[in-house]
């Protein structure tokens, strides 16, 4: 038991009972970041800003929105977006920061491929983002469908359909995903499940986790110089900060988050009030209607490189299926970046991209190639359209069979040298 | 320097990005067609002067006997129910039609009306259009219906009365407590689907599309229902306003709040800049 004194304070008081001095020391002002760092690492605090976003709008609708598919459209167009004093604003921001968030999360996703900051040590941080990604993922399809939108209805039905792909038990998982044999009332009411109670959930806690998974091998800096964080800190401590290498958490490095994330808000802000058609399609403003299929299905922007890998494989090879093929390929798309930090055969460079010349031309193919894949996922896929989408498909597949091999041959020329 | 580097290169991909999924994307899915034309020239112009009294007594004659004309105190001769399922849809009240309509249109509809609503993929001789045609009239006379139709017509009307009389036939709009006035199942059988209320019609197709499809509905959507129904360019801005006015209820209120934000936002971002500053100088 601590040795418990009259309190000099309301922190003191805090204090003896929840150690919250150490706390904030260990947290926050002791929580050492490499001062060699640029804007992209504030990326990770813009995701907590517009989580923070997203929770709070998503509250706020919730007192109003009503799972049910006869009510489900009219409780957000009428009651939200009409009658509920600034209902409309928590709608925008909700349905925008949805799609921000997926921008801030490829930028942050590119930022630790070119930095290698997904490798020697930092395995767990990555391994751990990959999680959040796919649980972001399926908490923005959960929410798609929630509005009851032409495209809410018949996204799903494409999407849950994939499901019967799988071997053998394809069709019973397509029909226990849906809890019904056509997307119906028991598959919106288990999506809203999803999307409000267990998908955050599993979010915040692995949120918790990624944090944690940074505290021992650190946050990488952009010329992945490996510091001694504690004689670094020793540095800053002794008041010699322009010799140190580092900064505390609190305030320098939140200093410099707060004015990326004030710049990031205000074009935020631009887009929930004047531009918002590209978060919010507007054919998602046309109730379900499970009798009239729309002319163009295609998911939201950022699902569609990963929908172009599996339509991209429209005619059957050697035998077989082209559906058979394209999931096998959407399945590979779906892992293979979890795998990124054991396919690079060498583990031990950790320098940025542009001081690895093959990486370097691997990395901007990977880039190019996913914004082909997510163009050629909305186009319609005919013509000239089909085979880019199929030339674009193989190539995100051999990029990530070519790179254990040019990674090893780079580990081999560093011996070498 | 490298900072403001890094930002081009993000912005540029992002752009292109943005880019290829929506404008150019959209471009491909929906190609281009001609403006709207309310001019309706495909349809041969009259050379007549109209002469309205002549007018009066052939709407009398003709006219009547299912249409209404409310401003007159003219009701219609059956109710909307009676109506419906005697012609299939209830027939339009006349009051503004020489006004919402535009004259040339209305001259080609009385001589051949399915021709005029370019609905031959719906109406022939087995199954034929609820209008007759008044193509048995001169030119001298549809010219007298017109010039009436316009006369009697002239008082200003409300965005909302234009779209009862030029869409809410058919259409409902919900979220302003509007109901058809042809009840939706006598619609189906009419026009072999339903109509759809148009209360969030603002929203998911846009003013733009909207200003080309109610010109001429055939030219965007194959083998669409709806018929062309001759709205002058200002009767059919009344209707896209009427639409905006209720499925966008909140748009002036959406675009001075974003001032506000966006104001906000660059001021929060100006002080951590030089909160920023100030620790880094001091601290880093």
């Amino acid at each position: 038991m601590a040795q418990i004194k009259k309190a000099e304070g309301f922190i003191d008081w805090l204090d003896q009972r929840l150690a919250v001095k150490a706390f904030m020391r260990v947290m926050m002002s002791e929580y050492w970041i490499p001062k060699n760092i640029n804007f992209l690492w504030a990326m990770g605090v813009v995701l907590i800003a517009l989580f923070a976003v997203l929770l709070v709008t998503g509250l706020l609708l919730l007192m109003y929105y009503k799972p049910d598919v006869a009510l489900a459209f009219d409780s957000v167009n009428y009651t939200i977006m009409q009658e509920v004093e600034y209902g409309w604003l928590w709608r925008h921001m909700h349905g925008v920061a949805a799609s921000a968030t997926f921008l801030i999360i490829y930028i942050h996703l590119f930022t630790g491929i070119y930095y290698g900051s997904y490798k020697k040590g930092r395995e767990m941080i990555w391994l751990t983002g990959m999680v959040l990604f796919v649980a972001f993922s399926a908490e923005a399809f959960s929410g798609y469908m929630l509005p009851w939108g032409q495209m809410s209805y018949w996204a799903a039905q494409v999407i849950t359909n994939l499901f019967s792909g799988i071997p053998v038990i394809g069709d019973a998982v397509v029909i226990w995903i849906r809890g019904d044999y056509v997307v119906a009332d028991a598959t919106l009411t288990r999506f809203f499940m999803l999307h409000v109670v267990l998908l955050p959930l599993v979010i915040l806690a692995v949120i918790a986790v990624h944090f944690y998974t940074l505290r021992f091998p650190h946050v990488n800096n952009q010329d992945s110089v490996e510091l001694d964080f504690e004689a670094e800190a020793k540095t800053y401590k002794e008041g010699r900060v322009k010799e140190s290498n580092v900064v505390p958490f609190w305030p320098v490095f939140l200093s410099k988050d707060f004015f990326v994330v004030g710049f990031f808000m205000t074009f935020f802000f631009f887009l929930v009030c004047y531009h918002f058609d590209f978060a919010m399609d507007p054919i998602n403003f046309e109730p379900a209607n499970s009798m009239k299929t729309p002319a163009h299905i295609y998911p939201e922007w950022y699902f569609l490189w990963n929908y172009e890998v599996l339509r991209g494989f429209f005619f059957d090879i050697g035998g077989m299926a082209a559906m058979d093929i394209g999931l096998i390929a959407f399945v590979f798309a779906n892992t293979v970046f979890f795998l990124l930090p054991f396919l690079d055969r060498n583990a031990m460079n950790t320098a940025p991209a542009h001081k690895r010349p093959a990486f370097f031309v691997w990395f901007w193919f990977l880039v190019v190639d996913m914004i082909v894949l997510t163009v050629y996922g909305k186009l319609p896929p005919t013509g000239v359209n089909a085979w880019v989408g199929f030339f674009a498909a193989v190539l995100f597949l051999g990029l990530f069979i070519v790179l254990p091999i040019i990674t090893k041959y780079e580990a081999k020329k560093g011996e070498k040298a | 320097m490298r900072e403001v580097k890094i930002l081009a290169i993000v912005v540029f991909f992002t752009a292109v990005t943005y880019w290829g999924v929506e404008p150019y994307a959209h471009s491909q899915m929906h190609p281009h067609v001609a403006p709207a034309d309310f001019g309706f020239k495909e349809m041969a112009p009259l050379h007549v002067n109209g002469n309205a009294d002549n007018g009066k007594l052939l709407v009398e004659a003709n006219c009547i006997a299912c249409h209404g004309i409310k401003s007159l105190g003219l009701e219609a001769p059956m109710s909307p129910e009676d109506a419906a399922s005697s012609y299939g849809v209830v027939p339009p009240d006349l009051s503004h039609a020489g006004v919402i309509y535009d004259k040339n249109y209305l001259a080609g509809f009385l001589k051949d009306p399915v021709r005029a609503t370019k609905l031959s993929h719906k109406f022939n001789d087995a199954k034929p259009y609820a209008m007759p045609s008044y193509g048995f009239f001169s030119d001298q006379e549809i010219a007298d219906v017109v010039a009436y139709l316009n006369n009697i017509g002239s008082s200003p009307i409300s965005d909302k009365a234009v779209f009862e009389e030029a869409c809410g036939r058919c259409h409902s709009m919900k979220y302003d407590a509007l109901k058809a006035q042809t009840p939706s199942a006598s619609m189906k059988n009419y026009l072999g689907a339903e109509a759809p209320d148009l209360s969030m019609m603002i929203r998911s197709k846009k003013a733009e599309y909207l200003t080309t499809f109610i010109n001429e509905p055939l030219k965007m959507v194959e083998g669409i229902a709806m018929p062309r129904v001759g709205l002058s360019e200002a009767s059919q801005q009344q209707v896209i306003a009427y639409l905006e006015k209720v499925g966008d209820r909140k748009k002036a209120e959406r675009e001075s709040l974003g001032l506000q934000l966006i104001g906000f936002m660059a001021i929060f971002t100006l002080i951590a800049y030089l909160w920023k500053v100030s620790i880094w100088k001091r601290a880093a």
